[in-house]
């Protein structure tokens, strides 16, 4: 607890009309956008380069994968009533809507287990050739990403929320931005499923 | 633009139960004298701290890495021959009775260059100055995000660790180049891996600081510091940091795809076919080795103007304290670092002219390439017409500032020919390059550094350097750098290209050969030249001349803090009146009037 | 945070729903539309359309930049230029 007193921590500054926390989770967005533009570039330069890329949906669960996307929408809307129900002041609100989030997200990197599972038993691997390359290193860093985003999730359910009761609306202010982080990880999803899946 | 500091000294809603006091600046510091050693100096959250950290690291890195370079330039000058002295104390990986192996020296070649660029110079100017000054010099008490700040120094320190452990793996470091091209670098030893490893690290710590700059940039200005009555260091840092957090993802995706190669044998880079020693290789293929260059270059070319930029911003601080008269053309020199922030993401592929790119691609890239040199004339005209009719002081930082112009002068205009893809045809990859780069970060960017650790010195630490020792070490640098790199581009000239182990073994390159011997002299003595410097640095930690708070008479925030300022900056909370630059302002009695003094002062 | 009351938390989760069905009846679209088999530049077309429009809904509403302040469209302007220029001029190349 060494820090010096530093504003707009829980208050919007007055002219850029944003908290620090809130400018800097869209700064990290911002560069997420570009670690993602990265790697499609990547599939958009190999894709036109070679004459032959296989239909997504012949080698690939669509069905599965349809589900998976539904499950990371309904997470998204879970996420941000987690948020709403903290505007309105009710902490178990809160609770009930960022407990359901995690588990959808645990239950997209379940059926992404499974769909993974199912390739290597008919040995396919990242190895086999550059659509499964793609596939697997898009994918698995997304799915990383999404972990990533429950154990933040999971401190905030448990012992980040004990903020709630000393500094309500910084906790709000936290919420509000790992739902903007958790939000952003299904927009990527949101591309990334049609692209591979579907093309 | 009225940022009311005062309106979050309120008493918090509640009844706050913890211990933070919200009453005074002043609070925050006595705090921090609470805390146990390792929490204040080794994992603290205080940016002058973390400052202080990233710059004694930096400095350490750049030594080792120009170690790394003057083994080199004993191969360089006189190929096949037993280094004296120490090289019996080299493994026989690295070299045999003395006689450095190929192996070696392209590690040699390759950490040299990540380490100087990613462990030297951009933590030491961004992470070092930026840290400490830009807090200061926008009146906030620290960082926006000190924990975060606190994680990206460890992170770097980690990835430094990873990158130096590299050395001492089975096959060596890192040694295809600083670049790391595919597929070379795909099929390199297990010090490749960690050179992907520990790039992750420091792509991270850059993240991570990048994202404090701009929000401590945004959000904590103090009261009365408009955007544009900010120095243009902070500028300098606050382009930088948009550089650092846009560019470095790509770079970020690409190490993710060649860790894929290397370690799950995947082909993103690697082509159908490929054969190595003689045997095709067994990898499904279908990659492309271009696709690392756009993705490495996408970031690698920003970089440069990371190198770059926060050296303009320490120079034209020095410059104008040192004239005693405002920057000429403070908003040019604004809008042309944004320009430059904006254009140089538009550039990369210059970098690869010869990969066989069409016409129309080619010209778009040298046609953004043009573009973006002329704000770099005017930032460096800016500074030059500053001089004029200046009353000039001449100490060590000021001259180093000045001798800045014409060494990045140089830099920059060899770069035009490399620009251009037609010249570019004869010039890439030769001697030539390394001059022209050489030139911009070497009396360049760290000419600058110098300057910097001259001129901030006595508010970091309350005591002066010596003048002597500054002088001895300036004149000196100065002589043996060009001794250095102005024959380099003769040699490019000639042909000779870059990461050659044996020169002579090329007929064209014979002729330029003993200038190897002469470039060689003048790089050890270079490291000669930086005793004096060293011995003033830390000598004048204990034993240089006290000093007050203010000993250059300058104008902006960062002086109106005690030398060294506490923990939580200003005593007071700062509001700021005028621009950053008002030095001999008409009527006036003293030569300067600072930021923050009131008008009767 | 600041530009919402409780009653406009209200207006705000009522959106949510809506959203959340637009947002599935796309997802079931897209599916739809990849079935068709269309020329490879059609195909490509509608999956970016549909993809774009369902980002811009999850954006807009969940992540709020509907109501958001300029210096963030700023930010993400020129984020998107350099992930356009990152996309497609390699490819060019």
């Amino acid at each position: 607890m060494s820090t010096a007193v530093i504003p707009y921590i829980s208050e919007s500054h007055p002219v850029t009309g944003v908290t620090n926390s809130k400018l800097g989770t869209w700064c990290f967005l911002a560069s997420e956008v570009m670690l993602f533009g990265g790697l499609f570039s990547a599939y958009v330069l190999l894709r036109t380069g070679t004459l032959e890329w296989p239909h997504g949906k012949e080698l690939l669960n669509v069905p599965l994968a349809t589900v998976n996307t539904l499950v990371l929408i309904t997470s998204s809307v879970t996420m941000v009533m987690s948020w709403a129900s903290l505007v309105m002041k009710s902490l178990s609100r809160y609770r009930f809507f960022m407990g359901l989030t995690i588990l959808l997200g645990l239950a997209f990197l379940v059926v992404k287990a499974f769909e993974y599972g199912h390739k290597f038993q008919h040995h396919l691997f990242p190895s086999t050739g550059t659509f499964y390359a793609v596939y697997f290193t898009l994918t698995g860093l997304h799915g990383l990403h999404v972990l990533g985003g429950i154990l933040v999730n999971l401190y905030f359910l448990v012992p980040g929320s004990r903020l709630w009761r000393t500094n309500p609306e910084q906790f709000t202010g936290r919420i509000e931005c790992a739902g903007l982080y958790w939000h952003f990880v299904d927009l990527v999803w949101i591309f990334l499923f049609p692209v591979l899946y579907l093309l | 633009m009225n940022s009311e500091l005062g309106s979050t000294l309120k008493r918090p809603k509640r009844p706050d139960k913890s211990n933070h006091k919200m009453e005074s600046l002043m609070g925050g510091r006595r705090e921090n004298e609470k805390l146990p050693f390792w929490r204040r100096y080794i994992f603290s959250q205080d940016h002058k701290v973390i400052g202080i950290q990233y710059g004694i690291t930096g400095l350490c890195f750049l030594l080792f890495g120009f170690t790394l370079m003057m083994l080199m330039r004993w191969q360089l000058a006189y190929p096949g021959k037993p280094l004296p002295l120490i090289g019996q104390f080299f493994p026989e990986t690295a070299m045999i009775s003395g006689i450095m192996l190929p192996e070696f020296y392209n590690q040699l070649g390759a950490m040299h260059g990540t380490i100087m660029v990613f462990l030297g110079v951009v933590p030491l100017a961004v992470g070092g100055f930026g840290n400490y000054f830009l807090p200061l010099q926008v009146g906030a008490p620290d960082m926006a995000f000190p924990k975060l700040n606190m994680v990206s120094y460890w992170f770097y320190f980690v990835g430094g660790v990873v990158m130096i452990a590299s050395f001492f793996v089975p096959g060596g470091a890192a040694q295809s180049g600083w670049t790391s091209y595919p597929p070379l670098a795909d099929i390199a030893p297990t010090g490749q891996t960690l050179w992907l490893v520990g790039m992750a690290f420091l792509i991270n710590s850059s993240l991570l600081g990048s994202l404090n700059f701009i929000v401590t940039t945004v959000q904590l200005r103090t009261e009365g510091m408009s955007f544009f009555r900010l120095p243009f260091f902070v500028w300098a840092q606050f382009v930088t940091a948009f550089l650092l957090l846009l560019a470095f993802p790509p770079l970020m995706a690409a190490a993710v795809l060649q860790l894929m190669d290397r370690l799950a044998h995947t082909s993103f880079f690697m082509p159908s076919g490929l054969v190595v020693a003689g045997k095709v290789l067994e990898a499904s293929g279908g990659g492309n080795p271009l696709l690392w260059q756009h993705l490495f270059w996408f970031l690698a070319h920003p970089e440069v103007y990371v190198l770059i930029l926060p050296a303009m911003g320490i120079v034209a601080e020095i410059i104008t304290c040192n004239t005693r008269k405002p920057i000429y053309g403070y908003k040019a020199l604004v809008y042309s670092a944004l320009f430059i922030g904006f254009m140089s993401f538009l550039v990369w592929a210059h970098h690869m002219y010869l990969t066989g790119m069409g016409t129309k691609m080619s010209a778009f890239f040298q046609i953004t390439t043009m573009i973006i040199s002329i704000p770099s004339v005017i930032v460096l005209t800016t500074m030059v017409l500053t001089l004029w009719g200046g009353s000039i002081r001449f100490n060590t930082p000021m001259l180093f500032a000045i001798a800045f112009l014409p060494m990045f002068g140089i830099g920059g205009l060899t770069g035009l020919p490399l620009g251009l893809a037609a010249a570019d045809i004869h010039l890439h990859d030769t001697y030539y390059v390394i001059g022209h780069f050489h030139y911009v970060v070497a009396p360049g960017t760290i000419f600058a550094l110098f300057a910097g650790i001259y001129h901030w010195f006595p508010k970091i630490t309350g005591r002066r350097m010596s003048e002597t020792l500054g002088k001895i070490h300036f004149w000196s640098s100065l002589a043996f750098i060009n001794g250095i790199f102005m024959p380099m581009f003769l040699q490019g000239l000639a042909g000779v290209s870059r990461r050659l182990f044996d020169p002579t073994q090329y007929a064209h390159a014979l002729s330029t050969q003993p200038l190897n011997v002469f470039i060689s002299i003048c790089a050890w003595l270079l490291g000669l030249a930086q005793i004096p410097f060293i011995l003033n640095f830390f000598g004048s930690l204990f034993w240089g001349r006290r000093t007050g708070q203010n000993p250059w008479e300058a104008t902006t925030l960062e002086w109106a803090a005690p030398s060294p300022p506490p923990h939580g900056n200003f005593p007071k909370p700062v509001r700021v009146y005028r621009g950053p630059y008002e030095y001999s302002a008409p009527g006036r009695k003293k030569d300067f009037w600072p930021q923050n003094a009131l008008e009767a002062d | 945070m600041s530009a919402l009351s409780h009653g406009g938390i209200r207006r705000h989760v009522r959106s949510y729903i809506g959203v959340f069905a637009a947002l599935a009846v796309l997802t079931l679209v897209t599916v739809a539309v990849s079935n068709l088999r269309l020329a490879f530049f059609f195909a490509i077309a509608a999956a970016l359309l549909i993809a774009v429009v369902k980002a811009s809904l999850v954006a807009g509403f969940f992540m709020h930049l509907a109501f958001e302040r300029v210096i963030i469209f700023v930010l993400l302007f020129f984020t998107f230029l350099f992930f356009l220029a990152l996309l497609i001029l390699p490819a060019l190349s």
